[in-house]
């Protein structure tokens, strides 16, 4: 995480959807005044299956602010980002910059999706077979 | 999943990984159902607030010109091993969807694309994209009371699928019915990637 401001300052830079400076504005603009507005380049480095956990039992919750805790709390057990999104009825979009935050700063681990589609491991494939037979 | 309380992974490597399946198809055509009738845990919905880029951006001169939509993707779960969780996402169907599909159809390992016998032609534009991508599908007919009875040979014409592709009757409701939909699946990309099935 190289970014230093916490909040990044509504340049109007052109490229720059208006509602990250908008912060007061209605209800779909909450979720983006949650992350200040930061779209760090690690969060498109997290997929909706990236499976993540706390990486320690004790946490300063002073220096962390509600969301995050909220995620912390959620993940101290591996979960994965689609299932804490769903859990915290925030997008997807926002808990990915949420938690990349939270991976910089060391509090979560974060497991990538298997390469699915360029990995030939037939034994994966196996036990997908076997699981699914199993239920 | 595998975790318990005092058992705090110390690197990713200690973590499950995770794999996914896309439930394609039609609005009402059964994906929800499907997802709910495999999953181990009732069916979660998540959104993504996409980012595109509206019409007339010539008009708006430099002014912002992107819009975001919201997303709702419906998704399941199947723990398969400690290692190992495989996640099933309803996608949305629609054609203006798909900016969505490709960032969805990123590393899947396989697509249940599902025809509504009273619609055949609502999955078109699934079977177009996946097939386009190279992406392995299999057809599940999702059969509603009163609709046309299709043959198999029947759907795979009105789809123009290639041979290789299976095509399989179901019920999405039953959970019998959607894991052998799953298994048909997950056996088309064994079969695609053993060399010995090229010929
Ligand atoms: N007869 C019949 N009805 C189904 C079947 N699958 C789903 N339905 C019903 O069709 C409706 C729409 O299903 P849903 O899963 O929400 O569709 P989605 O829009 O593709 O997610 C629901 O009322 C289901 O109960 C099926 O296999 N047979
Ligand atoms: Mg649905």
């Amino acid at each position: 995480m190289s970014s230093g401001g916490y909040r990044e300052s509504p340049d109007g830079d052109p490229k720059k959807p208006v509602f990250y400076s908008d912060v007061g504005a209605g209800p779909l603009v909450r979720p983006y005044a949650m992350t200040g507005g930061r779209t760090r380049a690690m969060a498109t480095t997290l997929d909706m299956i990236s499976v993540v956990v706390a990486s320690r039992r004790e946490v300063d919750w002073a220096a962390v602010q509600p969301e995050s805790a909220s995620i912390l709390k959620l993940c101290r057990r591996p979960i994965s980002v689609a299932e804490l999104a769903a859990h915290m009825d925030i997008p997807m979009t926002v808990v990915k910059v949420l938690l990349s935050d939270l991976v910089g700063k060391g509090f979560v681990l974060a497991r990538a999706p298997l390469p699915a589609a360029e990995n030939p491991q037939l034994n994966v494939l196996q036990a997908v077979l076997d699981g699914i037979r199993r239920l | 999943m595998a975790s318990v309380d005092s058992d705090i992974p110390t690197t990713e490597r200690g973590l499950p990984q995770a794999l996914k399946i896309l439930v394609a198809g039609g609005f009402g055509a059964g994906k929800t159902t499907l997802v709910g009738s495999v999953s181990e845990i009732t069916p979660l919905s998540t959104e993504e607030i996409m980012t595109e880029a509206s019409l007339g951006v010539d008009d708006l001169k430099g002014v912002e010109a992107k819009t975001t939509t919201t997303v709702a993707l419906d998704f399941g779960r199947i723990t398969i091993n400690p290692e190992l969780v495989l996640y099933l996402f309803g996608t949305p169907g629609q054609q203006r969807f798909w900016f969505m599909w490709d960032e969805l159809a990123t590393g899947t390992l396989g697509v249940v694309v599902l025809a509504d016998t009273r619609r055949l032609d609502t999955c078109f534009s699934a079977v177009d994209f996946f097939e386009r991508r190279g992406i392995p599908f299999v057809v599940a007919v999702n059969r509603f009371e009163g609709a046309a009875d299709y043959t198999r040979d029947e759907v795979r014409e009105a789809l123009d699928v290639g041979s290789d592709v299976p095509i399989v009757p179901a019920d999405a409701r039953q959970r019998d019915s959607g894991k052998e939909v799953l298994l048909t699946l997950v056996e088309h990309v064994i079969r695609r990637r053993s060399p010995i099935s090229t010929g």
